[in-house]
């Protein structure tokens, strides 16, 4: 059985108070990493952009995103006429509560490995260094992320204008095509964890670079989330639904003062939950070498380092890609990423089976071909076809 | 105690959900109350140590199904409060009402024949014996039941065919329509 230590013999109030540090801790570090996000973000774009950025709040302007967050109280609350009242309250705090849950289930420290198993000891209790560590694990990252697209297409909806809602429909298609693929890719892992459980994840790659999943699974089902969770979070090259040009603000146009911030917030928040997640699926979570013996310091400090690593690809992309046109981002999700993801993920089943069952090789991994060989044709023969009837329909006009 | 207390407040939010459904004039509310009526039986699912039916309720049921009603709600514009005096057949209503209360007799019906409502028997997906519940349902999904299993999976492509084949338009000759097809 899973689960954390913490409850194995029953629960008191020094467990209970644990936990209560424990959310604490995730829930300031989560406020205070959004904050330095987006300081981060604003100053590494500028930099890209032979601009200065913020400079003025602060020593090198790191108290700006403070300052914008005082504003935005002092803002007047508009809302529409239009607007579903009771809907375009609840929209922001959906988005925000699941950007802040996400995160729970995240390990941020721990050794794993060479005996032990992940736990650290606070006030003589052993526990893991995560909020929770639910028997289904990472499908309450998916869960959640699911339930985040009501954030965006109630608030779409909700304002009653046009521009919100037609960006909120975009946002919920994107999401919902991307959930697959991203689903698909997180499932290569949990077949070779054999486990859903975050922690036991993390233990599964740990002992040395080579057991990590990123190199286990072969590349391929990270970069395949690495895709799907930017569309995901809207980010650019996929932020379609906020795209300035055409839609103004896409999903929060109408919306002001602090309840945007509360977009805002979750925004940036589930960009640092998906770098996390990244990090815990497929590098090992807080793997690296201890120095010096302190064991519970130097894994919270590896995790931080390969989480910012992610933060800043993410600011990359936004500061060097272009943004993607809607057909193109159909044509990305249904047509690449999801058939690849399924072959990928059939071939490590199959790679697994064979290692279990002790299959022959060469049968195993030639009867693995000609199926490819069969469906691969297939598929490309079947794209070519609706390829060529959509250019058809085109050139009759 | 912990126990009737998370299946009481699991219940009414169910109960209140299931009332909303039928009682919001919009039809977006409307979809808003089921998914509240579906994170209640979540956890009730949760509850019976069900932990991956009820993360399967949240994923597919309130992520993906609901979503979609909510596009088509908001996609044929539809989410303003509708006239509900108007029905299709005569006897609509009634034949509701009917049905609606056939259906509640049935279950009242079985509560007192039985006798016994609570069996105590555990849920079949639930945590037996030690194993986790997701290794549980794998191995009789796997193993008993795979081809009722891969026969619905089957089932859903075939409806997934059949629908794309029955909304795919013949070729556009109207030049306006056809751009709006287009880029």
């Amino acid at each position: 059985m899973t689960g954390d230590p913490l409850y194995l013999d029953g629960v008191d109030l020094v467990d209970v108070s644990i936990m209560a540090v424990k959310v604490l801790v995730a829930f300031t570090f989560l406020l205070v990493a959004t904050m330095f996000m987006v300081w981060f973000e604003r100053k590494l774009i500028s930099d890209m952009q032979n601009r200065i950025g913020p400079n003025v709040a602060g020593p090198w302007g790191l108290l700006q995103t403070f300052a914008d967050g005082v504003k935005f109280f002092f803002k007047e609350d508009l809302r529409p006429e239009n607007a579903d009242p009771l809907v375009f309250r609840l929209a922001p705090y959906i988005s925000a509560v699941t950007a802040f849950l996400s995160f729970a289930v995240v390990p941020i420290g721990g050794s794993f490995g060479g005996g032990s198993s992940g736990t650290v000891t606070i006030f003589g209790r052993e526990t893991y260094l995560q909020v929770a560590d639910p028997p289904i694990g990472i499908l309450f990252l998916l869960a959640m992320s699911s339930i985040a697209v009501y954030g965006v297409m109630l608030a779409g909806w909700a304002s009653g204008s046009k521009y919100p809602l037609i960006g909120s429909v975009r946002a919920s298609a994107q999401a919902i095509s991307y959930e697959a693929a991203l689903g698909m890719a997180t499932v290569v892992v949990v077949v070779l964890a054999g486990t859903l459980s975050t922690h036991g994840i993390v233990a599964a790659q740990s002992g040395g670079f080579t057991r990590w999943f990123l190199v286990s699974s072969g590349i391929v089902p990270f970069i395949v989330f690495l895709i799907a969770a930017t569309a995901e979070l809207n980010r650019p090259p996929f932020d379609l639904v906020e795209a300035e040009q055409e839609l103004v603000g896409g999903f929060h146009t109408e919306y002001s003062s602090i309840r945007f911030a509360l977009f805002f917030l979750a925004e940036f928040m589930n960009v640092i939950t998906m770098s996390a997640i990244m990090v815990t699926l497929f590098f090992g979570g807080p793997a690296g070498p201890i120095f010096f013996g302190m064991t519970w310091f130097w894994p919270t400090i590896w995790f931080l380092l390969k989480v910012l690593a992610f933060l800043f690809v993410f600011v990359w992309f936004r500061a060097t890609l272009p943004r993607l046109r809607y057909d193109q981002l159909m044509h990305l999700g249904w047509k690449l990423l999801i058939p690849l993801i399924l072959f990928w993920l059939m071939f490590i089943s199959l790679k697994e089976l064979r290692a279990t069952y002790d299959w022959n090789w060469v049968v195993t991994y030639g009867a693995a071909f000609v199926a490819l060989a069969i469906g691969g044709s297939l598929l490309v023969a079947a794209l070519r076809a609706g390829d060529r009837a959509y250019q058809e329909e085109l050139e009759e006009v | 105690m912990v126990d009737t207390l998370v299946f009481v407040v699991a219940a009414l939010i169910c109960l209140i959900g299931a009332l909303g459904v039928v009682l919001a004039r919009n039809p977006v509310h409307s979809a808003l109350m089921l998914v509240m009526t579906l994170f209640g039986i979540a956890v009730q699912f949760v509850a019976q140590e069900a932990h991956f039916l009820a993360a399967v309720q949240v994923i597919v049921y309130a992520g993906a199904i609901v979503v979609l009603f909510l596009f088509v709600i908001m996609l044929l514009g539809v989410d303003r409060a509708q006239n509900l005096e108007m029905s299709f057949l005569p006897i609509q209503k009634w034949a509701a009402l009917l049905f609606a209360a056939g259906s509640l007799a049935i279950v009242v019906a079985l509560i007192v024949v039985v006798g016994e409502p609570v069996t105590g028997a555990e849920a079949m997906s639930g945590a037996l014996g030690g194993t986790d519940d997701v290794r549980l349902l794998a191995r009789s999904l796997f193993s008993d039941y795979v081809y009722a299993f891969e026969l619905t999976s089957l089932l859903l492509v075939i409806a997934v065919i059949g629908a794309v084949v029955l909304v795919r338009k013949p070729k556009v000759t109207d030049p306006v329509t056809a751009e709006d097809g287009g880029r």
